[in-house]
């Protein structure tokens, strides 16, 4: 295979930033005392008066974020998943779903392409959290392009955010001239009519290596990304479920109340068909290289193919 | 306002409160009383704010942290002209605007919506950074229970807040003594609280007597001289105040008086009122 390149996503994040704040004086980036890692530190670089580091202390982070939305400033608040979404989970449910406020989630390191860290720091519980708060947008960007994109819709889009970033480097998918991003708008990466594949995240370019992998058994799969987990966009899915009879998800998350849910949730009241959830199957991860870990939790493309074979 | 006028309008806050509460059939009296005097200093007094622009851009903040005291915050923004005070009657019922909690989408002149305790102290820091960064004048108030200062985020706002200097923020701790499993420091202490604000980097105020006008004022004069530092005032106050059978109870924390009660409780501070109205 010839060199594809990579990215990771929360670098994405924090070269998104900059050019966002370069057009808009009213963005503004906390940080939890992980600058480095989540790549804020890129944008603090460029505007140290407009980077504001809490602490270690996530909670008062969201708060501070929420007082701030409140004065017409546009806070981008960034730290792991596991911390945004699950330490901080109440802060941002109250202070900033309830109240409707426009705050930004930068989410990184999430799901078990964190890595070595292990279970405590991988995060896979993020997506259901944030799609039970009222009127939290929930983005999922696959690669580079998707990640910068989903950065500018959520400035432009009125109203809390969750963006979900990665650890890991992942292939650049979407580098095509026609490429754009609407929130709540999936993209049919490949028609096929045999299977489905709903992926999200990193898993999107997994998924489409696996439609290769089943192409050549003769499988004609669609691969569908949804980079907006809420709101789905339910015509695309339906229809996904309507042409193609099967329908198979994938992501690095819990199979419990992730992509796989939301697309169970729609398939259930408008096409019942049968769905195999491919995702963190109700476990904790652990330490190990992310590459490994995403092998072993059966989310590359070997994994999806042979998920996808096992159940049509 | 004279201190005698001040003193009316608290009274009549306090008859707002118990009247929301005794409507609701629910709801907090007892930290809504106890901070009556101050809320009434704050929107009488205190801030720069206008009833008829309640989203004005230079306005001062308030963030009422204590959150489940909010019949004490809607009876003082309806007696300062917010919203009519006989909505406070609907306080809590299904379909109205004056929720159980602040509610800032709703409510006219609720600046931040709270509740969940120690949540609303972050909220105003973020809005005194805010000021800072962008050399906006106003200041922000925010009022937490005593009780509330158990939750630990509070001590992360206040961390920043010190580390940040963010001398256009106060932070009012209505010391009434007294929470829902019984008084403070006997469920768990948070004293002393004015040497915790200290090792914050807070300027520090002891407001002795929470419930009298002039020395709400003499606090809020010291805090607006203070550079460089947030100021926090450790008010001590009664709780239940000026409702002779709520005073110091901590039954009185959430509950409603029934229509005997109620009756009692009016008459009390009819009492107040007529002796303030002859002074």
């Amino acid at each position: 295979m010839s060199e594809v390149k990579k990215v990771a996503t929360r670098v994405s994040y924090g070269e998104a930033l900059v050019e966002l704040a370069k057009e808009h004086d009213n963005v503004y980036v906390l940080d939890a005392d992980l600058a480095a890692a989540t790549q804020t530190g890129i944008f603090k670089k460029v505007y140290p008066e407009r980077h504001i580091d809490c602490g270690i202390a996530e909670c008062n982070m969201m708060g501070i974020a929420a007082g701030i939305a409140t004065t017409g400033k546009v806070p981008f608040a960034s730290s792991f998943a596991m911390f945004a979404a699950g330490r901080a989970f109440e802060q941002v449910r109250n202070s900033i779903g309830y109240p409707h406020l426009n705050v930004k989630i930068g989410a990184t390191h999430a799901g078990i392409s964190v890595g070595e860290d292990g279970a405590t720091h991988q995060c896979n519980e993020d997506i259901a959290l944030m799609r039970t708060i009222p009127g939290m947008v929930v983005l999922n960007p696959s690669d580079d392009i998707e990640a910068k994109a989903c950065v500018k819709a959520a400035y432009e889009h009125e109203g809390p955010v969750y963006m979900r970033f990665g650890r890991l480097a992942v292939p650049v998918i979407n580098d095509n001239a026609d490429y754009k991003f609407e929130i709540g708008k999936g993209v049919c990466l490949k028609d096929g009519k045999d299977v489905a594949i709903i992926a999200t995240g990193l898993c999107v370019s997994e998924a489409l290596e696996a439609a290769k992998l089943l192409e050549a058994d003769g499988v004609n799969a669609r691969v569908i990304n949804i980079h907006t987990i809420k709101p789905i966009d339910r015509d695309i899915v339906v229809k996904a479920a309507k042409e193609c009879g099967k329908v198979v998800t994938v992501e690095e998350h819990s199979v419990i109340g992730g992509l796989g849910s939301a697309v169970c949730g729609v398939l259930a009241e408008e096409c019942p068909v049968k769905v195999k959830k491919i995702g963190v199957n109700d476990v904790f991860g652990e330490s190990g290289p992310a590459v490994k870990l995403i092998e072993k939790y059966g989310l590359d493309a070997k994994g999806i193919y042979a998920g996808v074979k096992a159940f049509i | 306002m004279t201190k005698k006028e001040l003193e009316i309008t608290a009274n009549e806050v306090r008859k707002g409160i118990v009247s929301a509460v005794h409507s609701a059939k629910a709801g907090h009296p007892g930290g809504s009383l106890s901070a009556a005097d101050i809320f009434t200093y704050l929107y009488f007094e205190e801030m720069n704010i206008d009833p008829k622009d309640p989203k004005k851009a230079d306005r001062d903040r308030f963030v009422l942290s204590k959150g489940h005291t909010a019949p004490g915050l809607y009876s003082v923004l309806a007696e300062r002209g917010y919203f009519p005070k006989e909505d406070l009657l609907t306080l809590r019922h299904l379909g109205s605007y004056l929720q159980g909690h602040p509610d800032m989408k709703h409510i006219p002149g609720v600046d931040m919506s709270s509740g969940s305790l120690g949540q609303g102290i972050s909220a105003a820091v973020g809005m005194a950074l805010s000021a800072k960064l962008s050399d906006d004048n106003y200041r922000v108030y925010t009022l937490l229970g005593d009780g509330e200062i158990q939750e630990g985020q509070v001590w992360e706002a206040c961390m920043f807040a010190g580390f940040r200097k963010l001398d256009n923020l106060v932070v009012i701790v209505d010391n009434n003594g007294l929470q829902i499993d019984g008084p403070v420091d006997e469920v768990c202490s948070p004293y002393p609280i004015g040497e915790k604000f200290k090792a914050f980097n807070f300027h520090v105020i002891e407001l002795k007597d929470g419930n009298d006008m002039d020395q709400i004022k003499a606090a809020f004069d010291e805090a607006k001289t203070v550079k460089g530092m947030p100021v926090a005032i450790v008010a001590h106050t009664v709780k239940g105040k000026g409702v002779s059978f709520m005073e110091n109870a901590v039954g009185w924390h959430g509950k409603a008086p029934n229509d005997e009660e109620y009756a009692t409780a009016m008459e009390d501070l009819k009492k107040v009122g007529d002796a303030l109205c002859q002074k």
